[in-house]
């Protein structure tokens, strides 16, 4: 096997149908974008999964670090503010 | 003072947590490497087990059978893919999974080594192989490594349809003539042990499972597993009148089980150390195929090198 041949992972996202978003299904490995959507209908919509694919290169994507998801996503746990539940309003208002 | 926990100790209680583990936490070394080992071998198995079906896709009695078992196979290779990915979240490196297993250097479930001399084999395999496949799939639909246990949905789902076309097959030869319902009991009889030895050695003899379980990347044992199994398929042999070929087999009222005769372990390591009827057939083929796909991947390979060249000398052009 030539080294040319371990193709680069591709990150393959599928809206399953209008109104939905795209959703992160799995990787695979292409030469290039257009092989890369051709293998994802192959590997990854067999059964009508999907209307529309994204794919992008694995390295291509920038993830925030597990280990400080402490001080990134702990900050927003105490503003219970921001829920709508923190409000007093009367029951006879109704739904607000 | 409370004690400061290790990273092995945090770990532990994550996972007893019963919470998921994702591709970038941190992760003991041997979590890893277990992971790594079952993840590729599951693979290899997918892929290898397209081999003894793909035997028999020319000479499927009907198109109604010829498009199914297409479709099985063509899904096989699809699980295949899925568990690679999974292997290359924890750092494995796909050229290497299949450089091993076209060496020889990787396992794969042993039960691929065993021929298809018949229709009724394809029967049999869709309804017990791929029924004890699916028994342990189910269970690693919660194993606690986050991208294997979402192959494994993905996997199960598109399972059942395997196992109802193998169940279907075994359904109309059991009807059939004397000859046909022959086929089929011949089959069960080839079929039925070696698809007890998927689940692996007994609970006592499988020293990783503890470890595997404590990981809760295995969430029932080898044994409960088998019992599982064996208890689904009974009726299900009952209902086409075949004979499972176990004469111990029984209904214990108190275990609410079934007690069954002594698996030939013998032979199950005879099959993974090579000496099944169909290791060198199986190799060979897998071997053959990827040799045959080479100019596949060097016309992709020179398809895409040119449309990036094209590409850069329009937007030197422009
Ligand atoms: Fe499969
Ligand atoms: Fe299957």
């Amino acid at each position: 096997m030539s080294n040319k041949d371990n193709w680069k992972i591709w990150e393959v996202f599928i809206r399953s149908r209008n109104g939905l978003s795209h959703k992160h299904v799995g990787s695979l490995h292409a030469p290039d974008a257009e092989m890369a959507i051709k293998n994802a209908r192959d590997v990854y919509t067999r059964r009508s999964e999907g209307i529309n694919i994204w794919v992008v290169p694995s390295d291509e994507i920038t993830a925030s670090n597990p280990d400080e998801s402490e001080p990134l996503f702990t900050p927003a746990d105490d503003k219970v503010y921001r829920h709508p539940t923190f409000y007093d309003i009367p029951d006879e208002i109704g739904h607000m | 003072m409370t004690k400061e926990l290790s990273f092995e100790e945090r770990f532990q209680a994550y996972v007893d947590g019963e919470n998921k583990v994702e591709p970038k936490h941190w992760m003991p070394e041997a979590y890893r490497k277990t992971l790594i080992r079952q993840i590729s071998q599951h693979g290899h198995s997918e892929v290898v087990g397209m081999l003894p079906e793909a035997n028999w896709i020319t000479r499927a009695p009907s198109l109604r059978r010829k498009v199914a078992l297409l479709a099985k196979v063509q899904d096989e290779a699809g699980h295949g893919l899925y568990l690679y990915s999974a292997a290359e979240t924890l750092g494995a490196d796909r050229q290497n999974l299949v450089e091993d297993l076209l060496s020889g250097k990787a396992k794969y479930s042993s039960i691929f080594n065993y021929p298809t001399p018949t229709w009724a084999d394809i029967g049999a395999i869709g309804w017990l192989v791929d029924g004890a496949a699916i028994a342990n799939q189910v269970m690693l639909c919660r194993t606690s490594y986050g991208p294997y246990a979402r192959a494994m949905v993905k996997i199960c789902k598109e399972e059942s349809f395997h196992q109802r076309q193998g169940y279907e097959i075994m359904m109309s030869l059991a009807k059939g003539t004397p000859e046909q319902k022959q086929m089929a009991q011949d089959a069960l009889n080839r079929w039925w042990w070696p698809s007890l030895m998927m689940f692996g050695p007994t609970d006592d003899l499988s020293p990783n499972s503890a470890q595997s379980m404590k990981w809760k990347i295995k969430r029932k044992s080898n044994d409960e597993l088998r019992q599982e199994f064996i208890d689904k398929t009974i009726p299900q042999a009952d209902y086409l009148n075949l004979t499972i070929p176990d004469k111990d087999l029984k209904w214990n009222e108190e275990r609410g089980h079934h007690d069954h005769g002594e698996i030939n372990w013998e032979e199950f390591y005879n099959v993974i150390k090579g000496r099944g009827k169909c290791n060198k057939q199986r190799l060979a083929a897998r071997n053959k195929a990827h040799d045959e796909g080479e100019w596949v991947r060097e016309a992709a390979n020179a398809y895409a090198q040119k449309q990036a060249d094209r590409k850069r000398k329009q937007k030197g052009a422009a």
